[in-house]
């Protein structure tokens, strides 16, 4: 269920899809449909310019400037695409806001769907059968099972991105953080705190 | 994503390099080379991203209908596979038969380009 969850996947399998993906490869290269170098780049850019990082930066942003976060919460693609983040996946974004007696959780029941111009590609567990079955149906279960108690008389809202809509949590700001500069607070802003399976970071109490 | 607009032109590229959630986002190297392969495609406008998240909702679907939901078997990149080849040839990007055919040529080695 959580990170840990792991899969056996066989040798022979695994050796078979690699075969399959060269052979698909080398026949749309032999063919020139595509360039040399066009799966390279797609490959870099994701791993290198994508990530949650993005998304941190927005959800800073939304705890220190309240007329950004209302823009943010009423037209999340053109807010975000203002900050340069947009593209594959990220043509509609919506943010949903955590606040007092309300957690969000982002799913996708039927792929992977995921903002990937805020978050990148989605973890492991987002794919998972497991979670993708039970998000929806067993969300507070699920979320103990992160690691994170939502207390009884808070309502949890699971959003579907099986829809062309990809959602991102707005995460709360943490207590103690008044004063804190965007590049203090885009530290706090995990990754799963924009998934909706924990909280932002608290400060470290000193 | 239009597809008379490459996908790279489309994408923020000023940011510090961050790691999905501190793992690893392929397990495998095809895993990533299968990824790129779909973007690429669509990027140059050999489909809508719509028909290939389509294709991928169909081949998930087919092997959760198959499956108990915490089989071992499942791979997700696996289902991305199937769901290319589908769109391949769909598209007639390949031919039937020259796909199976390149594979085991580089499954017995008889080809080893390195991607």
């Amino acid at each position: 269920m959580t990170a840990n969850h792991e899969h056996y996947h066989h040798p022979e399998t695994e050796r078979h899809s690699a075969a399959r993906t060269k052979a698909i490869e080398s026949l749309l290269l032999e063919k020139g449909i595509i360039g040399s170098d066009t799966v390279d780049k797609v490959i870099t850019f994701f791993e290198t310019d994508m990530g949650p990082l993005n998304g941190a930066k927005v959800v800073a942003r939304a705890w220190t400037e309240p007329q950004f976060r209302e823009w943010l919460l009423r037209d999340s693609t053109a807010a975000v695409a203002s900050m340069g983040f947009f593209g594959a996946e990220g043509e509609h974004i919506r943010v949903v806001a955590n606040e007092p007696g309300v957690h969000h959780l982002i799913v996708c029941t039927l792929c992977s769907c995921y903002p990937w111009p805020l978050l990148g590609l989605p973890p492991y567990w987002f794919k998972d059968p497991v979670y993708r079955a039970r998000a929806a149906i067993e969300p507070r279960a699920v979320l103990r099972e992160f690691g994170l108690d939502i207390p009884a008389g808070t309502e949890i809202r699971v959003w579907d991105s099986s829809a062309q809509i990809r959602y991102m949590v707005l995460p709360e700001r943490p207590a103690g953080t008044a004063g804190m500069s965007m590049a203090e607070l885009v530290p706090l802003v995990t990754p799963g705190s924009m998934q909706g399976i924990e909280l932002a970071r608290p400060v470290a109490s000193t | 994503m239009e597809p008379s607009r490459s996908l790279i032109d489309d994408l923020p590229a000023d940011q510090a390099p961050p790691r999905a959630n501190g793992e690893m986002v392929f397990a495998e190297p095809w895993e990533a080379r299968a990824f790129g392969i779909a973007l690429a495609l669509s990027a140059d406008g050999h489909y809508e991203w719509e028909s290939f998240r389509q294709s991928l909702i169909r081949s998930i679907g087919r092997w959760e209908s198959a499956h108990a939901v915490e089989d071992a078997g499942w791979s997700y990149y696996e289902r991305w596979l199937e769901a290319l080849e589908n769109m391949l040839a769909e598209c007639e990007l390949v031919v039937p038969g020259e796909l199976d055919q390149r594979t085991e040529e580089f499954t017995r080695r008889a080809r080893d380009e390195a991607f």
